[in-house]
């Protein structure tokens, strides 16, 4: 499959206009940016589980912070060079997803939920708790960060080359044969059991998938804040990420990215004005599900459809 | 570990994992209830219970002195929550019941975030105390007479948790199974267009159990008050416990969340002697454990379509 | 010879036995039909053999193999494939990817994460939906088309397993007797030009008596009769219990 052709335009549009953007624009912006882009392959990361897969995980944050704090600490406490330290992070990240997976995809629907926040909750645990390897609720602080990339505009460059390989494996693995099957996992389990698929292992594939990605995007924001803390292993960042999938839709394959621009430029905005954040994220959820299930991607081709049928 | 050789430590282990598991189950109790006849999981269960207990502490702390304010705290929650439950399932979430199963989840996490920043609006971030009840402030011998070096002495409220915890129980065990109501609620767990081919009030009976079951939360938080520090985020934690309960005892069954809690109790009081500060690791290696086991939990039933 | 063998298999669900120690034997080639009421355990049945349930005891053994217990995934790949008597689609997918998604099943590329999809078994895909009459639907999304023609759907599913035995779980049912009438014809033409065995459950009566090689009669989870459609026809028991026999009934 090719990308379809509108599509494709926006990707490029986008991407050369942030290779633009520290040329062009203040160091907020830059720092903006570099956010947004580690939020945008959090988000999609989730979307292999949710919407690829239809497995609901409460508990996404857990493999973003393994990615975030097993960088910091190897980069930082063994002093492990960054060409080592990330992919040892991103791997963890994923034999973490591999081992909470496997007790996860035994179950479906509500059970899965459930286990999947439990098992986060316990991550978060660990990081508060361990004080010694994560510096506990102070959190790690001090990330060593290779000079190559310690700046404002190298690591935006970085986390832009980084977030769009891993966009863009993300994307040939969700338009792959594993992909296309998952989307009928996550239909029909019955039926695709009855094919000769073996579902359990599809599910359990799309959540180690999910959670090396997310590894990825947790890593980049360590070194990006230098630091990392529990509050990136707490439920409500799983209910964050879960919210910008979801206002973006998840029967989108870039939807999720787009909520998770939303959301986060709405936070940015929100909280110049108000302490309530979290009530803002609950409403604009509940406006989803009453109103708008498949998201602004979904709305958006709805409101298309309704223009042609005008015409 | 020397501290296990010490009998009186063992016997206020002992009592506290039944009173800490009691407490629980009450808690519990409400969240498999729900599950069982609507098919949803209230995440925003643990968010009753922390406004169960900050409800009792506005009562207790404003009638302080008058005898049974502490009841009326607890009664105070439990109505209080039956308000908020029944507004809310009145109000939005019976228009999502045809929706997916996921819908439902993702509503009631929508409500845990408004209905967390409305408690802080509300009581603003401090940790609250709420004093034990007049009658129950003090301690009970259990020694029996014997001669000991030490008296067995256990605090009366605890004690008494220990006791309400079974009534609620035994209560709820003859609700369901000795009542019209009862069994009405039992064919909704088993088979939900039964109910209606039976010429029930089906939304009726939804509205019925939410509230009921919210109200146990809200009963729950304010027992538990006396007991914790009534502070922002123990929402989150009891939620986690109730979810990790109701998977070790099976979603939906009573007698599961009972027996669930009571190991939660056990394995929380004595692996903090063992473990100290880890306690929690060993109630997660119990869960997977069980789900090795049985993945539905220990009287838990399969899903239907389990495959 | 028999390519599907079960041996004395007994379910019971929760004190109700649903199917009581049925043995049957499928010959190869065969176009062999259950009949039963409603609640006779035709279903249940069908959900042991492939399955989707697993029995209390007996075994099932299909070419010469064992597959008791064994996941349905596991007997799909051995040549067993079955299609749904309630309609059994992925709806929200095309139904041009119902189908090519059975052939990635079939050819085990279902775990190629770096495999591009979309041209996989483009040609077979489109040939298996001409052969079952949906050639100009390919592109419209599965759960709008009409019931007749998701049924059709479901065939072409089960048949992208390229199976040796073929079980239909009522495959006319909702269909209008002219619809029923051509899929009945489409499913002989492809049972033999396939060289399919077919086991298939069915309440009309003028389809099952009109393809049947050989009948089985269910009855409260027991098979109370097996034949050509001419014994089955004039089984006494039967008769009674089945066939028009509610005059004998009300006596």
């Amino acid at each position: 499959m090719v990308m379809p052709r509108g599509t494709a335009i926006v990707v490029v549009l986008v991407l050369a206009g942030l290779l633009l953007v520290p040329v062009l624009g203040s160091n907020y912006l830059v720092d903006l940016s570099t956010e947004i882009l580690i939020y945008m392959l959090f988000a999609l990361s989730l979307n292999v589980l949710i919407g690829y897969s239809g497995n609901v995980s409460f508990g996404h944050a857990a493999y973003f912070a393994i990615g975030g704090y097993t960088c910091a600490i190897l980069l930082t406490t063994y002093e492990w060079p960054l060409l080592l330290a990330f992919p040892a992070a991103v791997l963890l990240s994923g034999l973490a997803a591999a081992f909470v997976g496997y007790f996860c995809v035994k179950l479906t629907d509500i059970y899965f939920a459930m286990l999947t926040l439990a098992f986060a909750m316990f991550v978060w645990a660990v990081a508060f708790k361990w004080r010694d390897m994560t510096g506990g609720d102070d959190g790690f602080v001090g990330v060593t960060v290779p000079a190559l990339i310690d700046g404002r505009v190298p690591y935006f460059y970085f986390t832009l080359v980084v977030v769009s390989i891993s966009i863009a494996l993300l994307w040939v693995i969700c338009h792959s044969a594993f992909g296309r099957t998952l989307v009928a996992v996550r239909e029909n389990r019955t039926r695709a059991g009855f094919v000769g698929v073996n579902t359990r292992a599809m599910r359990h594939v799309a959540f180690v998938v999910a959670g090396t990605f997310a590894g990825i995007a947790g890593a980049l924001l360590a070194m990006y804040n230098h630091g990392m803390y529990v509050e990136s292993a707490f439920w409500t960042e799983s209910a964050q990420v879960l919210i910008m999938t979801l206002l973006g839709g998840m029967y989108s394959f870039f939807g999720p990215a787009m909520g998770a621009a939303l959301l986060y430029l709405l936070n940015v905005f929100t909280i110049q004005y108000t302490e309530y954040w979290p009530t803002v994220q609950g409403v604009i959820l509940l406006i989803i599900l009453l109103f708008v299930p498949e998201g602004v991607v979904g709305l958006g081709q709805k409101i298309r459809q309704q223009l042609a049928k005008a015409d | 570990m020397s501290m296990l050789t010490n009998p009186t430590i063992v016997f206020l282990q002992f009592m506290n994992s039944i009173s800490l598991g009691m407490n629980l189950f009450i808690i519990a109790a409400g969240l498999t209830l729900i599950f069982g006849v609507l098919r949803v999981i209230n995440f925003a269960h643990g968010v009753f219970f922390m406004f169960g207990a900050y409800v009792c502490y506005s009562v207790v702390s404003r009638m302080a002195e008058t005898a049974g304010a502490f009841w009326l705290g607890v009664l105070a929650a439990g109505a209080a929550l039956a308000v908020i439950a029944f507004i809310i399932e009145r109000g939005l979430l019976h228009y999502l019941y045809d929706k997916e199963h996921l819908m439902q989840l993702l509503f009631t996490f929508a409500i845990v975030l408004i209905m967390g920043d409305l408690a802080k609006m509300i009581w603003g971030t401090d940790q609250y105390s709420v004093p034990k009840p007049e009658g129950l402030k003090g301690a009970v011998d259990f020694s029996f007479g014997a001669d000991l070096a030490m008296p067995l002495l256990y605090p009366a409220y605890p004690l008494m948790l220990c006791v309400l915890g079974p009534v609620v129980a035994i209560g709820m065990w003859l609700v369901l199974s000795k009542t019209r109501w009862g069994r009405v609620i039992r064919a909704a767990t088993q088979d939900r267009e039964m109910l209606a081919a039976l010429g029930m009030n089906v939304p009726l009976v939804y509205t019925a159990v939410f509230v009921a079951g919210s109200a146990l939360a809200g009963i729950g938080g304010a027992l538990a008050a006396p007991r914790v520090a009534v502070s922002p985020g123990m929402d989150v934690t009891i939620i986690v416990e109730c979810f990790i309960i109701v998977i070790i005892g099976g979603l939906g069954s009573l007698w599961g969340s009972f027996l669930g809690a009571l190991i939660l109790g056990f394995v929380n009081s004595f692996g903090i002697m063992i473990f100290p500060n880890w306690e929690l690791v060993l109630s997660y290696v119990l869960m997977l454990l069980v789900l090795l086991w049985r993945p539905w939990g220990l009287f838990g039933q399969p899903e239907a379509d389990g495959h | 010879m028999a390519v599907l063998e079960i041996d004395t298999v007994h379910k019971n669900f929760g004190g109700f036995v649903a199917i009581n120690d049925v043995s049957f034997a499928l010959e190869e080639g065969e176009t062999h039909a259950i009949i039963g009421p409603n609640g006779a355990g035709k279903t249940t049945f069908f959900n042991l053999i492939t399955g989707h349930l697993q029995p209390d005891h007996g075994s099932v053994t299909f070419d010469g193999r064992a597959i008791t217990g064994m996941a349905p995934h596991r007997i799909v790949k051995l040549g067993l494939a079955r299609s749904f008597q309630r309609i059994n689609i992925y709806p929200r997918m095309s139904v041009f990817e119902n189908v090519q998604v059975a052939l990635i099943a079939r050819d085990a590329m279902h775990f190629k994460l770096f495999t591009l999809g979309a041209a996989l078994n483009r040609d077979e895909t489109s040939e298996l939906l001409a052969l079952v009459g949906l050639g100009d639907e390919a592109n419209e999304v599965a759960g709008e088309l009409a019931y007749g023609k998701q049924k059709q759907l479901e065939l072409a599913i089960a048949l992208a397993a390229n199976p040796k035995v073929l079980l239909l779980d009522e495959p006319t049912a909702g269909m209008s007797p002219q619809e029923t009438a051509e899929s009945i014809r489409l499913i002989e033409q492809i049972t033999v030009a396939r060289g399919l065995t077919l086991l298939f459950t069915e309440h009309d009566m003028g389809v099952v008596f009109g393809i049947a090689d050989r009948i089985s009669v269910l009855h409260h989870g027991v098979i109370i009769a097996s034949g050509k459609p001419d014994e089955v026809r004039n089984d006494e028991e039967v008769r009674r219990v089945y066939l028009g026999g509610s005059s004998h009934a009300a006596a």
